[in-house]
């Protein structure tokens, strides 16, 4: 992302720069490598971004877990199903398919289609790996790759380093499965007013991702908020309003995000001054 | 033959998890058409929005919570930017708002 400004400042207040190994310090200030070296540090800011990941998936898989217990999952089942999934949309269609025992057709062609927007995801980080990038962090990443990681890890200035994707998923599938475990073990535990608090700690991750960019690209402000008020009219237009969440995400990334191409196609990227000075995560 | 849910579970985790791999299997190289190159950058910022909004005045059990939790974080996302405080200060909002409502 090229305006991932907070994330730049951050990681600027975070971590102290050292202009005396920096290769390309003569750059113009605030183009200095803003953000950390290595994996170890890419993955620390990983455990630390992850949690309010955790938070969120541990109310979200709460309920789930809920659910599961409904259908009759015992809480190993279900433990699987969260560690091999990680999909919320995709894992309560699941327990449904479980719950009418599907076969093997329908399964794959509902799993299909409820999580379809993560192969719209998958393409987008495609192009944050680096084409040095180990074939087997291919593998990793896409494990990795849920609405909220797959926004962490673009979010990242230049080429992404896998361990920080993979540093979040630790951090985020744990709360994701324990979650799911804790929910089918002691249900209804947790009191409203908790699970209500932490059901929007990944909506406000969300905020949190594009506004800062929104603040300072007035035309990705422009998108984020025309793509809010569609995403709005199509919940409350009679045409629209029946098609499923995963649809509407699909539809209208699609429509917008190519309209927003077609208007004002970025700059080219072998000269984004941001994957010139990002290093090249040779792993 | 009864019903194996553990073979259920595979069949579905093995679709999940393909849909993830596919795309970052075959697009190995930089894409250099203009417009799809634009089109993946712009694809979360899309994505996250239409997600955010109006879902998150409807998570909570109460509207005007739900409504508050998204002009707060709006506002500290603005302001400050971090990751964790504005998921942090909309959790807290959702709640202070639950003690009130």
């Amino acid at each position: 992302m090229e305006n991932s400004s907070s994330i730049h400042n951050n990681l600027q207040n975070n971590l102290p720069n050292d202009p005396q190994n920096n290769p390309q310090s003569d750059l113009p200030v605030g183009m200095e490598h803003p953000h950390p070296h290595g994996r170890r540090a890419w993955a620390l800011k990983g455990l630390r971004d992850g949690i309010p990941i955790c938070m969120g998936y541990f109310a979200v898989s709460f309920a789930l877990g809920i659910e599961a217990r409904n259908v009759g999952l015992t809480a190993f089942q279900s433990f699987l199903m969260s560690t091999g999934m990680v999909a919320s949309a995709g894992e309560f269609a699941a327990l449904l398919l479980i719950a009418s025992q599907a076969g093997v057709f329908e399964m794959v062609s509902t799993c299909l289609i409820v999580n379809l927007r993560y192969f719209l995801m998958s393409c987008s980080l495609s192009q944050k790996l680096s084409s040095k990038t180990h074939l087997i962090h291919r593998f990793g990443t896409a494990y990795c790759i849920t609405d909220e990681i797959f926004g962490l890890s673009s979010a990242v200035p230049g080429y992404l380093q896998p361990f920080y994707t993979y540093a979040i998923t630790i951090v985020s599938v744990a709360g994701w499965s324990g979650g799911t475990v804790l929910g089918v073990l002691v249900g209804n535990i947790l009191p409203q007013a908790a699970v209500n608090a932490l059901s929007v700690s990944l909506y406000g991750m969300f905020l949190a991702i594009i506004i800062p960019p929104a603040k300072e690209n007035p035309f990705i402000g422009g998108l984020v908020a025309v793509s809010m008020a569609v995403s709005w009219l199509f919940g409350v237009l009679p045409l629209t309003s029946g098609i499923s969440s995963g649809f509407k995400v699909i539809i209208l990334t699609l429509l917008l995000a190519g309209a927003a191409a077609a208007i004002k196609p970025v700059p080219d990227f072998e000269n984004d001054p941001e994957y010139l000075e990002s290093e090249d995560p040779d792993l | 033959m009864t019903y194996n849910i553990y073979f259920s579970l595979l069949i579905m985790c093995g679709t999940v998890y393909l849909i993830r791999l596919l795309p970052l299997l075959f697009l190995r190289k930089p894409i250099t058409n203009k417009f799809i190159r634009s089109f993946l950058h712009y694809v979360p910022y899309v994505t996250l929005a239409v997600m955010t909004f109006p879902a998150i005045v409807t998570a909570t059990d109460n509207l005007w919570s739900g409504a508050a939790a998204l002009i707060v974080g709006l506002i500290v996302a603005w302001v400050n930017g971090d990751l964790f405080v504005v998921a942090v200060s909309c959790c807290v909002t959702v709640f202070l708002c639950g003690l009130i409502l």
